[in-house]
């Protein structure tokens, strides 16, 4: 989780399973992430995946960038500071949070897109196991 | 199971699921693989001495099936602006209708109307984003207080502002009907006539555009939406009527079975009526 500057954030290819498992150690965490299968990970993957990944990282980047420039440095870091802390104001770790602080800081409250239409995270059928996902969290799994 | 446990739910916004399934799919179709379907439309605007027309002709196509004989091509985005789509209809359909949503929340924050050119800069920002993915090509016209204002965004994000566009697979037919009859500060009728021929002659000459053709007509006073301005003289005159009317076919046999129901529980509930 190393979060320093937001070159870090950006990733820079869709995650690959056999190449770069997330266990501890380098080691592919079966219990967690299941078996690996290269072939599926390496399938070439929409152009637009790795973009839209990037985007708002990318977008955040070139915004900071020219604050810098045009107020000084202590503009992007003051900034910086109240994304980090609006960052961390979440829900338990299987239930979606409204990200309403982080929203209104990157001013995606006042504009409407395509991620607010498609795919919305509170209307996923998806759930994730709800006390190893908190076990999870706090290191203890 | 061990893969829901340390779930990340999918990012909102485009799933991309599916282009791992259609590279595995690619080699199973022998060279016939579905292609995504794409529509014919003639799109054209005229900017004269006091507004902006627009002009499209109604068909939607299914390849080669005719979809909708009266399909809405000229979309709604402000009260003083109105945009025709071309392309792939949902796209069309869906990328106006956010631009609608971002100009009324712009203008319920700010209390101010929305200008021609900010609709614009949402578009081009928008569609660049998606590297000509979301296939839309439009035709945005409006009045604003700076102004009689005509521009085109591109599927990839390309803008051209010009006092007289045409877009969709019929375009250059109705380009070369503009380019000849266009003239700067035309008359209200002049310029209603002159996007009539030009989207007529696209439909005579596409294959992909046809039936009525609508016009809306932007000024400074209010939109006036004329759907259709000029039906097509192939309209469909059905001379009889297809309805069978009772008895057509006759009964040979008749079979009534009742349905046996038995009360098996029930229940009252008064209603609360406060």
């Amino acid at each position: 989780m190393n979060t320093r500057g937001l070159r870090s954030q950006l990733k820079d290819s869709v995650p690959v399973a056999g190449l770069c498992p997330q266990g501890a150690y380098g080691v592919q965490d079966s219990l967690r992430s299941g078996f690996t299968s290269i072939k599926n990970e390496l399938l070439p993957s929409h152009p637009l995946e790795l973009s839209e990944k990037n985007f708002q990282p990318n977008q955040d980047k070139m915004n900071f960038s020219t604050l810098r420039s045009i107020q000084g440095l202590h503009a992007p870091l003051k900034l910086q500071m109240e994304y980090r802390a609006a960052r961390q104001i979440q829900r338990l770790p299987f239930l979606q949070s409204s990200n309403l602080a982080l929203d209104t800081l990157r001013g995606n409250d006042e504009s409407i897109g395509f991620e607010d239409i498609l795919n919305d995270p509170f209307q996923s059928e998806m759930m994730g196991e709800p006390h190893i996902m908190v076990e999870y969290q706090l290191g203890l799994l | 199971m061990a893969l829901s446990n340390v779930l990340q739910t999918p990012a909102a916004g485009f799933n991309f699921d599916n282009a791992a399934r259609n590279a595995a799919l690619e080699g199973l179709f022998d060279g016939r693989t579905p292609t995504p379907l794409k529509t014919g439309t003639t799109i054209a605007g005229v900017v004269f001495k006091d507004g902006v027309v627009l002009g499209a002709d109604t068909r939607a196509t299914s390849s080669e099936v005719v979809a909708d004989k009266m399909c809405a091509k000229i979309h709604y985005i402000a009260p003083n602006m109105y945009c025709c789509g071309a392309g792939t209809a949902a796209d069309t359909e869906k990328t106006t209708d956010l631009l609608s949503s971002n100009l009324t929340i712009f203008s319920l924050n700010s209390g101010r109307n929305p200008r021609v050119i900010m609709a614009v800069n949402i578009l081009q920002d928008m569609l660049y984003r998606y590297h000509g993915q979301i296939g839309a090509s439009l035709i945005l016209g409006g009045v604003d207080c700076t102004g009689n204002h005509l521009y085109t965004v591109g599927p990839y994000g390309s803008v051209d502002k010009m006092p007289y566009l045409s877009m969709g697979s019929g375009h250059l037919a109705a380009l070369g009907v503009l380019e000849d009859g266009y003239k700067p500060d035309l008359e209200l009728d002049k310029a209603k006539e002159l996007v009539c021929v030009a989207i007529h002659t696209g439909i005579m000459s596409d294959l992909g555009s046809g039936n009525n053709i609508d016009i809306c007509v932007i000024t400074r006073q209010g939109v006036d939406y004329i759907r259709p301005y000029q039906v097509s003289e192939y309209q469909d005159k059905r001379k009889t009527k297809y309805k069978y009317g009772p008895g057509t076919t006759p009964v040979l046999t008749e079979k009534v079975v009742p349905l046996k129901l038995e009360v098996v529980e029930e229940a009252v509930q008064p209603l609360d009526t406060a």
